[in-house]
């Protein structure tokens, strides 16, 4: 019969329009501006509206959500900052847009290089989040961040990220990504342990 | 000796065939036959006719700078499967020139203008020989290895200006854009008008001079900024009141010489590019890079990360599906609440890249010999209930909603269509080859991956009109829900990665070229090395560039406001398109 075929159509959006409301209902006021209401709203039974109210709602971030790197920084007993960096220059190299700059330190009186940065730039206009920096960083150094909101009205003063703006504590590293964190701590001092039985061995 | 290999698999030796006028590829690491200029017509012929390749999948360029050559590089098909045939035609770089063979493959039209375009190879006796995707003013041909580009820092990454004394600077200062900006004698960017413009609004059919009433033919632009051309993309159409005498589609306005970057680039700063072709579906895209440059290097992924990598092409063909099919609907008119619904599930896959790889859309997920991070238990299970529960009844919710809908029916049923034979000729690809009754699937033909252990049927409708289109998407995302479910089920424990990872692999000298099927189609890429850390060639065969062919052939005749249904069906990503 002409028209049934529409008929079943507008049923579909109706039930969709309905549901919402009884989603509404049956969640009261958990439904929005909780963070109960923004996983109910993305988990895979999600009925009714699935939208969110961005910024006053934001969806959570799995660890491995990556948004421009950072650089990461072991705080000393006074607390001083410890680049893990030795400006190796990896990260330069393997970037895929070449927005990484490294000025390596060198020795003033021998003029051999020594194991940090002098200076450390990213142009994160141009970095294209690929995350091959921190896949590829031999000491854990650069990690992606997870802080995406970054827009700003001057892009040569804000968004050319030096070491100052790049450094952030390990604490902070283990707080976004403790997983990776641990397996990372693990394999550590397995290496540590492997190089101490190898010292005493030999 | 040739029982071990089905009769379908093996390649014709071209030599005894055609002495004289072929050659074996003999270099290392090359492959198929050089054929003699003159002859190439004959031999590719014989070879439709005779032998069965009816399917020209791929035409590209290579300069070969130091040997003063360019070559161009075919890959011919059958579309009944098996491996390709690779055809080379060599031509002194001067003065290069091949002939066209867009006589016996439409579907050569728009690859040849693009190697035109790009390289700057003549094809003779190509009926529209013009410039595709860089505008009718540009000065010199992009791709050769002598070109270099306004911001040109230095001929492969990584430059050396980063590291050790890397003080920052920006590209643009250092190379100011005039500095390296070629433009064609006497251009002068006030008076200047595209000559091209001209030769497409003149080229296009009109209605007869005879004409009694004195009709005027109407020539319309639709687009470059048009809703319905999914980005920006402009359709050229002479109108006959309303009906369409002809159309010729413009292309080339996100253009960015994606394969010039490529070729500055790294093997593994690629993938991250990819990403951004179709970007609906970057886990395809990584596929197919990642096929292609392991064949070079002669290594294959352990068995879990196969299993994770068809996981994540199929999820990738039922988000892509999902949305070509809500955006279809936006497309005939009913906005934005089939999209939505569609949008809805695409989320949710989304979520399942975003945990996986660290990003929704740019997923960079693929390296050679693997995938770059492990799927935890966590991500499985919401996998497992997506596949096994939410998403087969969100396909049946829309087949429900609208497969039988009047205004559906009404606006599609033979509306665009495309003959078996047009598909074939024009290199069609993907499910707009399939709707038309071509039963092609790279995935059966030519499998890759673990695809021959998985168990689905190619979806195939016959009428190829708009409506098939969209049935045959249902029909794809549930046999990718069939694949999913046989993954799920199977995947092994074990590692992801074969060797180390390594950000400078080592890619023995040679050609490769490694084809997915993608959610849109055969997604291509043609990888030469010189045994450097640098491809010497990359090529994107690109699905949704090459199925705009059959635009023309599928509005003619119709009215003008089924050509945006029409365009929806094909299902184009202009990010492809253009490169
Ligand atoms: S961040 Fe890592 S890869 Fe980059 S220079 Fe420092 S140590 Fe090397
Ligand atoms: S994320 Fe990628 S583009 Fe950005 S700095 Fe790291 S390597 Fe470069």
């Amino acid at each position: 019969m002409t028209g049934w075929g529409v008929l079943k159509s507008l049923w579909v959006t109706f039930k969709h329009l309905v549901v919402t409301y009884i989603e509404d209902l049956r969640y009261g006021k958990r439904r929005y501006f909780t963070p109960e209401g923004v996983e109910a709203r993305r988990s895979s039974d999600v009925r009714g509206i699935f939208t969110v109210q961005y910024p006053e709602e934001k969806l959570p971030v799995p660890e491995a959500f990556r948004y421009l790197p950072f650089l990461v920084y072991e705080e000393g007993p006074n607390g001083e900052k410890q680049m893990r960096c030795t400006s190796c220059g990896i990260c330069a190299k393997v970037c895929p847009p070449q927005c990484i700059w490294i000025v390596r330190r060198n020795d003033p009186q021998t003029g051999r290089p020594i194991p940090a940065p002098a200076a450390f730039y990213i142009d994160v206009d141009i970095c294209m989040n690929c995350g091959f920096c921190a896949e590829f960083c031999p000491f854990d150094a650069i990690k992606m961040d997870h802080d995406y909101e970054i827009a700003s009205y001057n892009r040569l003063s804000e968004h050319i990220y030096d070491l100052e703006k790049l450094a952030k504590p390990v604490s902070y590293y283990a707080s976004i990504r403790p997983t990776d964190y641990a397996l990372e701590e693990a394999a550590r001092a397995q290496k540590g342990d492997a190089k101490k039985a190898g010292s005493t061995a030999g | 000796m040739s029982e071990a290999v089905p009769k379908i698999a093996q390649i014709p030796d071209l030599v005894n065939l055609f002495p004289n006028k072929v050659q074996l590829d003999t270099r290392p690491g090359y492959q198929g036959y050089i054929v003699g200029r003159e002859h190439l017509l004959d031999v590719v012929r014989q070879l439709r006719d005779e032998y069965g390749y009816d399917y020209l999948s791929s035409v590209t360029g290579v300069d070969y700078l130091p040997e003063g050559k360019m070559e161009v590089v075919y890959h011919l098909y059958k579309t009944l499967g098996g491996p390709a045939l690779v055809l080379k035609v060599q031509t002194p770089r001067e003065e290069p020139r091949v002939p066209s063979l867009v006589p016996l493959f439409r579907g050569a039209e728009f690859q040849e203008r693009e190697a035109w375009d790009l390289l700057g190879i003549r094809f003779e006796g190509h009926p529209d020989l013009r410039r595709i995707l860089m505008w009718e003013g540009f000065a010199g041909f992009p791709l050769r290895k002598d070109w270099r580009e306004p911001y040109f820092e230095e001929e492969a990454k990584p430059f050396k200006s980063r590291w050790p004394e890397g003080f920052v600077f920006r590209a643009e200062d250092r190379n100011p854009f005039g500095d390296n900006v070629q433009y064609p004698p006497g251009f002068d960017p006030e008076t200047w008008t595209s000559p091209d413009d001209e030769a497409v609004y003149r080229a296009l059919k009109r209605i007869g001079e005879d004409d009694d009433f004195h009709t005027d033919t109407l020539v319309v632009n639709l687009g470059p900024q048009h809703p319905s051309t999914h980005g920006v993309f402009r359709m050229v159409v002479s109108l006959s009141e309303e009906t369409i005498l002809d159309l010729k589609p413009i292309m080339g306005y996100l253009h960015r010489n994606h394969e010039k970057i490529g070729e500055r680039n790294t093997f593994l700063q690629n993938m991250p590019f990819t990403d951004r072709l179709d970007y609906l579906c970057s886990m395809s895209n990584n596929f197919g890079y990642a096929l292609a440059v392991e064949k070079l290097m002669g290594i294959k992924p352990p068995e879990r990360a196969e299993y994770i990598r068809v996981m994540m092409a199929e999820l990738t063909r039922f988000l892509n599906h999902i949305f070509a099919i809500g955006f279809l609907l936006n497309d005939l008119g009913a906005y934005f609440t089939p999209a939505l619904y569609a949008i809805e599930e695409r989320e949710l896959i989304l979520d399942v890249f975003e945990a996986v790889s660290g990003s929704r859309m740019m997923c960079n997920y693929f390296r050679f010999g693997g995938v770059a991070r492990d799927v935890s238990a966590d991500i499985l299970a919401k996998v497992r209930r997506l596949v096994y529960d939410r998403l087969p009844r969100k396909v049946d919710e829309m087949d429900e909603f609208l497969t039988h809908n009047e205004i559906v029916r009404e606006r599609c049923e033979g509306v665009g269509v495309l003959t078996a034979e047009q598909a074939i000729a024009n290199s069609a690809s993907g499910p707009v080859l399939r709707a038309s009754g071509v039963p092609y699937d790279v995935r059966r033909a030519e499998p890759y991956s673990i695809y021959d252990r998985l168990e689905f049927d190619v979806a195939v409708r016959y009428h190829g009109d708009i409506y098939d289109r969209y049935l045959i998407r249902l029909d794809e995302m549930r046999q990718s829900l069939r694949i999913l479910q046989q993954v799920l089920r199977d995947i092994p424990d074990g590692p992801i990665m074969t060797g180390k990872p390594q950000y400078q692999v080592r890619v023995p000298p040679g050609e490769a070229y490694g084809r997915v099927e993608g959610p849109k189609g055969e997604l291509g890429f043609y990888v030469v090395s010189n045994g450097k850390p640098n491809p010497w060639r990359y090529h994107v065969r690109a699905p949704s560039f090459i199925n705009l062919t059959s635009l023309a052939d599928m509005a003619i005749g119709h009215k003008v406001a089924d050509v945006v249904a029409i365009l929806g069906s094909i299902d184009i990503v202009l990010g492809e398109v253009d490169r």
